[in-house]
């Protein structure tokens, strides 16, 4: 073995300079549940001489009563590293580990091959270079093979080992590998990989880890550890455009203002134009600013602070660029995205969208299809459940500077978050910007909803009403409808069963369809308060998030949320409908309150307690503090 | 002409760097641990050169345990006067009326009072949204699970089951009321990028790393220095002066030297290369057992 150990000689420098001269691989170890990841890790460290005495001593006590190798050792103790990962035999999540050769650095993500934590393999592979795939050869691929792979791709990882893993197991039978070899090219012909290689290996034994193995002379490939010191996989970053994401603006006192961030990619001068993303400012750099003294020129991957040669408006989000390579500017686009929450991805929903330092709201606006990871197939969706991938389009609530992954993953990957839990919900690469988004620009007409509004002498709002069936809502709305209309005020009531009879009769009640039934009516409102009018909505709208989507829909409208907080028990006696005791028989499903839940408004502006006051006191009130 | 890519040292500084801006950007309150350490010498350096020329924009903060090595508490005051920046210094009160020492209460509970509980004190009264820590994957099996930017509940726990999702370089910072993060800018330095980091850009250090005559007693193995006359001696157990050095540093009843010649950079860089044990053997805290850190971790321990 090439030994990462070597005795540095009296030279330190030299040594030093050969350390640091090193290049850096960071790989990941994919796969299904049981194909040996961590054990084949646990050899890459054992053979490379990194356990060190104290680790070895309390192994090869844990190794007891567990499958060991010619060493005694159960490798995958060396990384399994969470308490319930050593109860369990199982990886839950990504490890870090370190291992040098004499020609690499490496790092490798050790990641789990359960399903459920697939997003926890996202995680890994997002900052690999290559992936070490691997089967099982007495099992050939399965669907974690698949998943992994379409994973692999999507997040563009552009190099994959396959390690047939346990050969040991199945005798050392060429005819397994080269059937598993055959069958996974034929399956990942079309994701793209720039190099597929396949070693046969036992990673408990150590045969064709650093050496070619002499129980497999049939194997005329490269043994591992030699594949991996040697592939190619440094991409010209710095040939590729010029991307500066703005992350921090410098300002220590009045005479300096910098930019602090990393060049995505491309190389910076002194001297250079370049422009803001968003506002096409130009301006020329003055400086390369760092502790260790000015630069004349920054490339990807250098932390530098940029000084611009006049005063123009940058701020964090914001992107520099060559004028003539600037990057896609555009609130809508195509994207691919992996779902790694249990609650599923819906349409019209609202979320926050990270792309480099930018952060804002955004909508996916249409699940175009779900690919079934094992076919590779387009699937109709209307939700993505965890771990599924899907093809989407989103909108952005304000345009936003990106490149299409492909083209630069710092650029064109994103996350998106839970506006409540602030959980990360999806992994997502920009396949494309969409031109309509470009070349579709608002109409603006000279009579606008101030003047409509002001010639019905009134604030032109949306009062949105939430709660249980049965709650009152819509006899609330109903009075105050004609007390307002009956001081001259022109209103409307948009009340959800009347709508459910036209424009969304097309939707049913399951949580997607409940989206986009009050995405539909939000839109609806608005218009009507862009005509003048005051509008009453009266929906239950069970959900936070659809009804904060509901208020930024409404954008500069005022936007008033009424709760009609009326208790299970009261609505359900009331039943003005029927509907209770259907639910209740089982003859409606996901019905509000009985098998779909309601959550109570954490900021309503006004609370009325529909079990405790009359309706007509409960509209005066409303009336007097709306004060139209 | 095509420029030379970035080293193995250039990135990892860089991505440091680029974390450690991604905290002073997005949070309100952030504050970044100092443990005196080589780490924490390390991580003040990352950050001066991540703001230059502005001052770090974030304060320092050290839990004093009251049982640092004075040489430790010395150098602190010595770099914050040098460099200037914003130190708070923390312990815990409730510790000192009771006499909680590592000799009469254990290791373990001194630690847990003196350490975590104190750490939750000075970040609750803080306010402190981000702390930022020096601890590196490459030390520990639970470490080298852990994410950059490790979200924290209300009460500082760790919930490793639960970590949410971290794609490429672009960290979800977003916090509820009350909770907070920890963030770990040198996550991917090995020991030896650490030392070769110090012995490259010059970085200074706490002279108990380099070897010289101190006065040590040795239990179970273990080479502890007499740093003052607070560490009680069994009978006929005398101290005696031998050259050692300390591979890691913390509380001195705590924290076991090593027997080594090793008096400069290059010296020390050679006999870690050659050495055959993990940096944390000499930190008594963490065998007591298995997944020892993992518990640690989730009662708010860095």
């Amino acid at each position: 073995m090439t030994l990462a150990m070597a005795t540095p000689d009296t030279n330190l420098d030299l040594w030093l300079a050969q350390q640091t001269d090193k290049s850096l691989l960071r790989f990941l170890t994919c796969g299904s549940v049981d194909d040996g990841k961590s054990t084949l890790i646990g050899r890459l460290l054992y053979d490379s001489q990194l356990i060190l005495d104290d680790q070895l001593a309390s192994l090869k006590k844990e190794s007891h009563n567990r499958t060991v190798g010619d060493e005694g050792i159960d490798f995958s103790l060396l990384v399994d590293g969470l308490a319930a990962e050593r109860e369990q035999g199982i990886t839950i999540d990504v490890a870090y580990r370190f291992f040098s050769t004499d020609k690499r650095k490496f790092i490798v993500a050790d990641t789990p091959g359960h399903e459920q934590y697939t997003r926890n393999m996202a995680t890994g592979a997002s900052n690999a270079d290559l992936a070490l795939l691997l089967v099982d050869a007495r099992k050939g691929l399965l669907t974690q093979t698949r998943r992994h792979s379409f994973i692999l791709s999507l997040v563009g990882v552009k190099h994959v080992v396959l390690v047939v893993n346990k050969i040991d197991l199945v005798g050392y039978d060429q005819a397994i590998f080269d059937q598993i070899e055959a069958d996974y090219r034929a399956f990942a012909g079309d994701l793209g990989f720039q190099t597929l290689a396949a070693v046969p290996v036992s990673a408990l034994r150590g045969d064709n880890i650093l050496a070619n193995s002499e129980r497999m002379p049939w194997f005329k490939g490269t043994p591992l550890v030699p594949y991996l010191e040697t592939i190619e996989v440094a991409q010209d970053k710095a040939a590729q455009p010029f991307r500066f994401p703005v992350q921090w603006v410098n300002r220590p006192n009045l005479d300096f203002r910098g930019f602090s961030g990393t060049v995505a990619s491309g190389e910076v001068k002194v001297g250079d134009e370049v422009l803001v993303a968003a506002s096409r400012k130009p301006a020329k750099i003055a400086r390369v600013v760092t502790m260790d003294g000015d630069l004349d020129s920054a490339i990807a991957g250098q932390a530098v602070t940029l000084v611009l040669d006049r005063e123009i408006d940058v701020s964090r989000g914001d992107v520099l660029a060559h004028p003539g390579a600037v990057p896609e500017f555009s609130n809508q686009f195509q994207a691919r995205l992996v779902w790694m929450n249990d609650e599923p991805a819906y349409q019209g929903r609202s979320y926050l969208l990270k792309v480099g330092s930018q952060t804002v709201p955004a909508t996916i606006t249409d699940i175009k299809f779900r690919t079934n990871v094992n076919t590779l197939e387009h699937v109709a969706a209307n939700k993505l459940d965890l771990n599924e991938v899907g093809t989407v389009t989103i909108a952005t609530d304000r345009a936003i500077a990106f490149d299409p992954y492909a083209d630069n993953p710092l650029t064109g990957g994103f996350i998106l978050i839970d506006r409540l839990s602030n959980a990360t919900l999806a992994a997502g690469t920009i396949s494309f910007g969409l031109r309509r988004a470009q070349n579709l620009t608002y109409q603006s007409f000279d009579v606008n909803r101030q003047v409509r509004a002001e010639q019905k002498g009134q604030e032109a709002q949306i009062v949105w009403f939430t709660g249980l069936s049965g709650s009152g809502k819509s006899t609330i709305a109903n009075l105050l409808e004609k007390r307002l209309t009956a001081e001259g005020r022109h209103c409307y009531i948009l009340d959800g069963d009347n709508v459910r009879h036209g424009l969304n009769k097309d939707l049913g009640f399951t949580e997607a369809a409940r989206v986009e039934n009050i995405r539909r009516v939000a839109e609806v409102a608005k218009l009507m308060a862009d005509a003048g009018l005051i509008v009453l909505v009266s929906f239950i709208s069970p959900f936070e998030k659809e009804r904060q989507l509901a208020r930024e829909i409404a954008g500069d409208i005022r936007f008033t949320e009424v709760y009609v907080d009326t208790s299970l028990e009261v609505a359900e006696r009331r039943d003005p409908k029927g509907l209770y005791a259907k639910a209740r028989r089982g003859e409606i499903k996901n019905f509000t309150g009985i098998d779909s839940p309601f959550e109570v408004p954490t900021t309503p502006d006004v609370t009325l307690h529909g079990g405790q006051e009359e309706p007509a006191a409960m509209a005066d009130k409303l009336h007097d503090w709306l004060k139209i | 002409m095509t420029p030379t890519p970035l080293t193995h040292l250039q990135s990892l500084e860089a991505e440091s760097i680029e974390i450690l801006r991604e905290v002073a950007a997005s949070f309100e309150r952030p504050v970044m641990m100092y443990s005196i350490g080589k780490d924490s010498s390390v991580l003040l350096h990352l950050a001066r050169k991540a703001f230059f020329p502005s001052k770090i924009p974030f304060p320092l903060l050290h839990v004093d345990t009251t049982f640092k090595f004075k040489e430790m508490i010395a150098f602190r005051d010595r770099t914050a006067e040098e460099y200037g920046f914003d130190l708070i210094t923390h312990t815990n009160q409730d510790g000192v009326r009771d006499g909680i020492n590592p000799f009469d209460h254990g290791s373990s509970r001194y630690t847990d009072i003196m350490k975590t509980a104190a750490l939750r004190q000075a970040l609750n009264a803080g306010r402190y949204d981000a702390a930022i820590g020096g601890a590196r994957r490459d030390e520990e099996k639970s470490r080298a699970k852990e994410r950059v930017f490790s979200h924290r509940n209300a009460s500082h726990a760790w919930d490793p089951k639960n970590q949410r999702p971290e794609l490429w370089r672009t960290f979800n910072t977003r916090l509820n009321p009350g909770e907070s993060m920890r963030v770990f800018p040198i996550s991917n330095w090995t020991e030896l990028d650490v030392w070769t980091y110090i012995y490259a850009e010059n970085i200074p250090i706490v002279p108990l790393y380099f070897a010289k005559p101190r006065p040590v007693v040795e239990r179970s193995g273990t080479l502890i220095m007499v740093d003052d006359e607070r560490l009680p001696l069994a009978q006929g157990e005398t101290p005696r002066h031998e050259t050692v050095r300390f591979r890691t540093l913390g509380c001195y009843p705590l924290t076991g030297a090593i027997r080594s010649n090793a008096a400069d950079l290059p010296s020390i860089i050679m006999e870690m290369q050659a050495s055959r044990t993990s940096e944390r053997e000499g930190r008594l805290i963490d065998s007591d057992s298995v997944g020892s850190m993992e518990k640690k971790k989730q009662e708010g321990y860095f």
